[in-house]
């Protein structure tokens, strides 16, 4: 198929070894991104419930993670953790890590990713807990129950209810946010997309099959998303007025 | 620390600055004129601009911006037969990609103006586009202001993806120093604090734009 002066060759996308390179591509952005999201899930739930707290400092703590991490651009800290970082640590460890961890692109684009996600799951995770009526807390503390018990069996029950769709856009987020690892040099498939052009000048047909690979496993986690919040709903919960 | 490796090359990092703010404000007004466009066809009854409009709207809010970026690099030269300038692929990729998240914002904005407005707009003799143009958008817009501002605020920080492309804007500056200086700690938190400080004079004028107005229209 030839447009304009230039004719399509879609077979890079199968060919070897070109075919094998994508496919590894589209594994990595899946296990960067996955990884990352249950580092963002840890760490965004501890800020999130710390800005709710009562205790002035513990707020304060959790707020300016937030307003550090959101006001930066990502590109910035993914730098910062893989140009900066090792430089921060005694000597004899920086020679480990450059002696042992040869991969150390992936592993600092999974902390800054799961760094970065964690701001914005964080504030998800504050707006679903503010979004419990007070009540629900003074009436489980004056059950007798214990601080981890009214989040464990009384909040935690509603509020992650609450949370799912804009946790599942998170997500999302940080899936497209993980091509951005490609400018520390990881394989995932937008660099892998760049990368074979190099070789082959084709890189029209792989960035638009990499397009492709996005947007279908965008559709999937939609799709899986949509089935897990019906199966978890309670009979009368959503969309209730308060 | 060595903050002398700042001071040293203060002038030619902050010479990128201006050109990371040009990104920006060109961004800011191409992506919401568009986006407006696209708000407006998707709540179209025309199927024929209803559904282009939408799935423009899913299909660059599923990329990520740096794929969008080569795409169009790679797109350009086939239908121009030239090689691409990056300023003009960047800027292309960027309205591009963020009209379609301010054509979600006014979208919402423009949905918050009750029906019964439209009706009586239509009602008192206003063409559709007059209704839009004087009726709905100017009070729709007043209401979208503080998430445009954050919008614009993250569009800021998007600009320092011209650096995959080799634009020369801050972060590139700030990266070509570190290679000549070897002093990435210092360079990299410097970076983070400019970008920190603008992002929050944007963030904090964005709350106090949403408490001014759930003052005004409390509801």
């Amino acid at each position: 198929m030839e447009i304009f002066h230039y004719t399509f060759d879609w077979s890079v996308l199968w060919r070897s070894p070109y075919g094998g390179m994508l496919v590894k591509g589209i594994v990595t952005t899946l296990h960067l991104s996955l990884l990352a999201w249950v580092v963002a899930l840890t760490l965004g739930m501890v800020v999130g419930v710390a800005r709710v707290q009562p205790l002035r400092w513990v707020r304060f703590a959790g707020g300016a993670y937030v307003q550090v991490f959101r006001n930066t651009p990502f590109l910035v800290q993914l730098f910062f953790w893989y140009f900066a970082a090792p430089l921060l640590l005694p000597k004899q460890d920086q020679q480990w890590l450059y002696d042992n961890v040869p991969d150390y692109a992936y592993w600092a684009g999974v902390l800054a990713l799961g760094a970065y996600t964690a701001s914005r799951v964080a504030e998800q995770v504050r707006a679903g807990l503010l979004s419990i009526p007070p009540d629900q807390y003074r009436a489980a503390y004056a059950s007798g129950m214990t601080g981890f018990q009214v989040y464990r069996y009384v909040i935690a029950p509603f509020a992650l209810r609450i949370m799912l769709p804009p946790l599942t856009t998170e997500f999302l987020t940080c899936f497209k946010n993980s091509a951005l690892a490609m400018t520390i040099g990881v394989m995932e498939v937008t660099h892998t997309a760049y990368y074979i052009d190099s070789f082959t000048w084709h890189g029209l047909e792989t960035t638009s099959a990499a397009s492709a690979v996005y947007l279908c496993i965008a559709l999937c986690i939609i799709g899986l998303m949509a089935l897990t919040e019906k199966r978890v709903r309670i009979v009368g919960m959503m969309g209730r007025g308060r | 620390m060595d903050t002398g490796v700042i001071i040293r090359n203060f002038g030619f990092m902050m010479g990128g600055l201006g050109l990371t703010l040009q990104l920006a404000a060109i961004t800011i007004v191409g992506g919401l004129i568009l986006g407006i466009l696209l708000a407006l066809a998707r709540l179209s009854s025309r199927f024929w601009l209803y559904w282009p409009a939408t799935a423009y709207i899913h299909f660059f809010r599923g990329l990520p911006l740096i794929l969008v970026i080569f795409w169009l690099y790679f797109l350009f030269p086939v239908i121009t037969g030239k090689p691409v300038n990056a300023y003009v692929a960047a800027i292309v990729s960027f309205v591009v990609f963020e009209a379609a998240y301010f054509a979600e914002i006014v979208r919402a904005g423009i949905q918050s103006i009750p029906r019964g407005q439209t009706m009586a707009a239509r009602a008192s003799g206003l063409s559709a586009r007059d209704t839009a143009m004087y009726v709905i958008l100017p009070q729709a817009l007043r209401n979208m202001v503080p998430a445009l501002v954050t919008q614009a605020v993250v569009i800021f920080q998007d600009t320092s993806l011209g650096y995959v492309i080799g634009l020369r804007e801050f972060l590139r500056r700030v990266n070509l120093v570190d290679a000549r200086e070897a002093r990435s700690v210092e360079l990299y938190l410097f970076a983070g604090l400019v970008y920190f400080a603008i992002c929050s004079a944007g963030s904090l004028a964005s709350q106090r734009l949403e408490k001014g107005r759930q003052r005004m229209h409390p509801a």
